[in-house]
């Protein structure tokens, strides 16, 4: 499993690992407790299209609901079973057992433009408030 | 509110005795009764067996867990939580009244009818307005009735505007409701003094606005002076204006909202008109407009025709129903008896004194929680809590309990949206000086209680029938009944 | 006037505020919207003047011996319901926002949720909703949620108002698609199902229906799966003591009226929306849910919950807009509900099949009057009447009854018709009454 360090990030807080043209896509360690405990998660089904920067699933805490958006346009080929019955999973691991949904993309480019580590640190640094 | 100790929480169905009974149903033409097997359920449903003296004194025993106004300041904010006159319910009761059915003959309705008939003009004099429904059964249930009365009118004009636009400050109902009626929102972001940008709002504006929503005053309790502007921008793209009547407590008697140029506004019964909010409804509402928009209103209206009060089905142009039967009637009878209660002049005393005891409040805490507007409010303040408290690590939310010790319920807290840690304080026309005095006193006992001991804030309610609950359990595994 | 202020209270306060006047607070209005003039009486009621007011308005309203149904249904309220939905602590408390403080609410909600899901059979329920009408909408809108799909078929016999609720909710896009099961000696012609169905979000039927027939559901959860369809089901709460549940024969989304449960008729409302579903479907629940769970000690606690789907919250994104819910009119069916417990809730509906049968019994043997349908009835059925029914209506009231609702405008295939409704609230002699009244009306 990948750490922090290896991923990308969006600016609306996914991380992407990219192993040839699949993608596996989370929630970022800001984003997890900037959120609180998880309380519900709703994945896209297997099969489905995504677009790149458009919503696919959503993360629910005790009193927000956060839209989780696709990096990259492809195919979701498989999603996290484990959160959907224990979405806690998010919070104790992001990276590892939480991560949610694996995407088969259109054109693994698109990663490209998404942030590295350093890169959104500096990110979060300049919107904190 | 009873001890802690004294707590029994079983559920009625944990009290009941097989074989119990309360009420029974002896009624001799039951047993005129047939019916195939097959049609008949085949398990007894899971209710609870009990006698009716166990009945009262379960609920009896509920009902002594909770803070109400009755028994409690409750400076809910946006919610308008004023004393519910006795009175008004003993006309609700009224046999003539509560026995009627909704499809009873006209000939049968006429007390109601006229009843509705009167309510409805008083309520469009009130607030400079020409025509009014009353069929909505809350503040949501009203917008969704607006808007879709202005759809039917930009249809009629062959006019295709899609948007809404909606200040960032607006109650998420707003929003909400333009998204189940198609419209695309736009959100505009306030001015730092919560108002609205009129440059920015006129950027926004064009061919494809439908309507601008705003609650006047808005919810920081702040009104919006360029509110003519405002509505002239909005006419000159073609657009109408909503008015999010949530906050009229703050106008009444005192402003005619349709002289500020509005085209349509809803009203909250159990806000303004004094109505009890029975843990969370029956609410009513109505949509007050403009002769334009009036054809589209839902039906059935009630008319006048002659000495006789008949219900009115429109010219074919009507929305249609958005409720079954009329709206929430029994609401209505209350919220009237409560007109009759006032004068044009004592409406306007009411927004005075609401307005007086908000700046009131806000005047006592501003040392120790900051407001949020630096100018006067009208209705209602948004405090925040302070440097002091933040440099302990408590939050609104920790001062929200502490009032719950000390005998007050809680303001509206992280309402509105844009203000970080509000605390939202409505005192409401209806309390005293004195009142205000008291919790003013909580207030600052609690800031001190902070800076000296901020654990036991954060521990708090300590004096009510349950501490803090685990909301993150019960959202994780949902136990939704027995 | 309910102002407690004195003008010494007002001069003080505005002192403390260091505002010179009341104007200066109120700067912020343009003063020429100020104090307008008001062409409204000068002088305010008293309590004594404004009751003889009321008496008198309320007096304009007759009370005929009524044997309307049609969704409203005219039954006796026990006293222990009134009581218990008079204590103040309930009426005038708020949404329970403050769990901590409002254990009574949140514990009245949790146990209605439970008493719809044991009457209906359902899994889950929520807080309540509007009325029936609008539970019924919201239940439509969450099976073209689940399922994406914009057809809605539907039974002929499903409460017209229902349906217009339906259509006003949806009234924004033109592209749903409504069909119509077309009806068979009063009920659903369930033969018409499988070609009906293709494509569709949901089948919404409602037993008993609006003519007061028995619809018989067996298989037809089926029929609508095969279809990729959910089935919603509304039925009359009261009905269920004795009848087959949604639960049972299979329902998605299960509604109903709480009218029937201990409510006066109020002409219209505040009514009670009924809203259940199965449990795969819990998030698509619209409104208030309340959760039993536990507080920092262990101890049993009630909290609102799945919070996140709400408008606060999710504000465009919402499942609904709606916000409130009909706590008191939940709390009276919840009362009622446990005063009368499984045993009083099956002589409840079976007191209501058996004044209905006997008054059909009755009207049915008059001359040119007759049973239009021959299936199963629960409250209410259709009467064939000779010559017009709304005339017939109109001179019984000169005798003091409602002898029902004249079918025509609604169900002109139906030819002239009377709906008659006979509760466990209409005596023998009522009946006896009606039987006259109708007589004399032909």
């Amino acid at each position: 499993m990948p750490k922090a360090e290896e991923v990308k990030y969006t600016k609306t807080h996914e991380w992407l690992h990219l192993a040839g043209n699949e993608g596996t896509v989370g929630l970022s360690e800001h984003a997890q407790k900037e959120m609180g405990d998880i309380v519900f998660v709703e994945l896209p089904k297997p099969g489905r299209k995504l677009e790149k920067d458009k919503p696919c699933a959503v993360v629910e805490s005790v009193k927000s609901a956060f839209d989780i958006y696709s990096p990259l346009n492809g195919e979701v080929v498989a999603v996290n079973e484990a959160v959907s019955g224990d979405p806690a999973l998010i919070n104790q691991s992001p990276l590892e057992g939480g991560w949610l949904f694996k995407v088969k993309a259109d054109n693994p480019a698109e990663a490209g433009a998404l942030m590295d580590f350093a890169a959104y640190g500096d990110f979060l640094k300049q919107n904190a408030h | 509110m009873i001890c802690v100790s004294s707590i029994d929480n079983r559920l009625s169905i944990e009290r009941s005795e097989p074989g119990r009974r309360g009420l029974k149903i002896k009624n001799p033409l039951r047993g005129k009764a047939c019916l195939k097997p097959e049609l008949r359920r085949k398990d007894r449903p899971k209710l609870p067996e009990l006698s009716e003296f166990d009945v009262i004194r379960h609920f009896t025993r509920l009902s002594r867990l909770n803070f109400s106004v009755d028994t409690h300041f409750y400076p809910l904010g946006s919610c308008t939580m004023k004393y519910n006159p006795r009175f008004n319910e003993e006309a609700a009761a009224l046999e003539g009244f509560a026995n009627l059915h909704p499809l009873a003959h006209d000939d049968c309705s006429q007390g109601t009818l006229e009843l509705l008939h009167d309510l409805g003009s008083r309520l469009n004099e009130l607030l400079g307005l020409d025509a009014i429904t009353l069929q909505p059964a809350a503040g949501a249930h009203s917008e969704f009735t607006g808007l879709l009365t202005a759809k039917a009118y930009f249809e009629s004009r062959k006019e295709e505007r899609s948007e809404i636009i909606v200040p960032d400050s607006a109650h998420g109902t707003n929003p909400a409701t333009a998204s189940m009626m198609g419209f695309s929102t736009v959100n505009l972001a306030s001015r730092p003094d919560g108002r609205l940008d009129l440059e920015n709002l006129k950027k926004h504006l064009g061919p494809k606005t439908a309507v601008l929503m705003m609650t006047v005053p808005n919810t920081l309790g702040i009104f919006e002076t360029q509110i003519e502007e405002i509505c002239r921008a909005a006419h000159e793209a073609g657009a109408l204006v909503y008015m999010d009547g949530a906050n009229l407590n703050a106008l009444i008697g005192m402003v005619k909202p349709g002289e500020l140029g509005i085209d349509m506004m809803h009203l909250n019964f159990h806000k303004t008109f004094s109505t009890p909010h029975g843990g969370g409804g029956p609410g009513a509402g109505a949509i007050v407009c403009s002769k334009a928009l009036a054809p589209f209103l839902p039906v059935p209206t009630v008319r006048k025709e002659g000495g006789r009060f008949v219900s009115d089905f429109g010219d074919g142009r009507s929305i249609g129903k958005v409720k079954s039967f009329f709206g929430n009637t029994g609401v209505l009878v209350r919220a009237y008896a409560y007109m009759l209660a006032h004068s044009a002049k004592e409406f306007g005393e009411i927004a005075r004194c609401a307005i007086i005891n908000a700046n009131y409040v806000r005047s006592l805490l501003k040392d120790l929680y900051p407001s949020y507007s630096k100018e006067y409010c009208m209705h209602e303040c948004v405090l925040t809590p302070g440097p002091d408290l933040a440099a302990k690590g408590l939050k609104t939310l920790d001062i929200a309990k502490g009032l719950l010790d000390r005998g007050f319920h809680a303001p509206t807290v992280y309402f509105p949206l844009i203000v970080h840690e509000a605390i939202m304080i409505e005192p409401t026309e209806t309390e005293s000086k004195e009142t205000l005095d008291a919790f003013a006193a909580a207030m600052k006992e609690i800031h001190a209680l902070g800076v000296s001991d901020p654990q036991a804030l954060k521990d708090s309610p300590h004096t009510m029938p349950v501490k803090r609950l685990d909301e993150v359990q019960a959202a994780r595994q949902p136990n939704l009944r027995w | 006037m309910y102002v407690p202020h004195t003008e010494k209270d007002k001069e003080e306060m505005l002192k403390a505020i260091g505002a010179s006047s009341f104007e200066e607070l109120v700067k912020q209005v343009p003063s020429r919207f100020l104090w307008p003039k008001f062409d409204l009486p000068q002088e305010s009621l008293d309590e004594s003047q404004a009751a003889a007011r009321l008496s008198e308005l309320s007096k304009k309203n007759c009370r005929p011996l009524s044997f309307l149904g049609a969704g409203a249904y005219e039954r006796y309220s026990p006293a222990a319901v009134k009581a218990i939905t008079s204590r103040t602590e309930f009426l005038t408390a708020y949404t329970p926002y403050q769990p901590e403080a409002s254990q009574g609410t949140l514990q009245t909600i949790y146990e209605f949720q439970s008493t719809v899901c044991a009457l209906y059979g359902m899994d889950c329920a929520n807080a309540s909703m509007y009325d029936g009408a609008s539970s019924f909408a919201e239940a439509v809108r969450a099976t073209v949620r689940v399922t994406g799909r914009k057809k809605i078929v539907y039974a002929a016999g499903v409460h017209p108002q229902y349906m217009d609720t339906l259509r006003t909710y949806f009234a924004h896009s033109p592209e749903y698609a409504y069909v119509k099961v077309p009806m068979k000696d009063g009920v659903m012609d369930k033969a018409a199902l499988p070609a009906l169905l293709e494509g569709a979000a949901c089948l919404a039927v409602q037993t008993p229906n609006f003519l007061g027939l028995i619809e018989d559901l067996d298989g037809v959860a089926d029929a609508a799966r095969k279809a990729g369809a959910l089935l919603v089901a509304a039925a009359d709460p009261v009905s269920l003591g004795v009848l087959k549940t949604p639960g049972e024969y299979g329902a998605d989304f299960a509604v109903g009226e709480g009218q029937s449960l201990g409510l006066p008729l109020a002409y219209g409302g505040p009514y009670l929306g009924l809203f259940s579903c199965k449990k795969e479907h819990v998030r698509q629940m619209p409104g208030r849910i309340c959760g039993m769970t536990k507080d920092k000690d262990g101890k049993r606690g009630f909290v609102l919950t799945l919070q996140a789907r709400e408008q606060h919250i999710r504000r465009d994104k919402a499942a609904s807009n709606i916000c409130s819910n009909e706590a008191l009119c939940a709390l009276a069916a919840t009362v009622y509900t446990a005063l009368l417990g499984p045993e009083g809730m099956r002589e409840l509906a079976e007191a209501n099949m058996g004044a209905a049968a006997h008054a059909a019994e009755r009207l049915s043997a008059i001359k040119g009057c007759s049973l239009k349908f021959k299936g199963p009835f629960f409250n209410e059925f259709v009467l064939s009447v000779p010559g017009s029914a709304a005339a017939m209506r109109e001179k019984a009231l000169g005798q003091g009854v409602d002898i029902g609702l004249p079918l025509a405008p609604l169900y002109p295939e139906l030819g002239e018709t009377l709906l008659v409704c006979a509760t466990e609230a209409r005596t023998e002699a009522d009946i006896a009454r009606l039987e006259k009244a109708v007589k004399e009306a032909i």
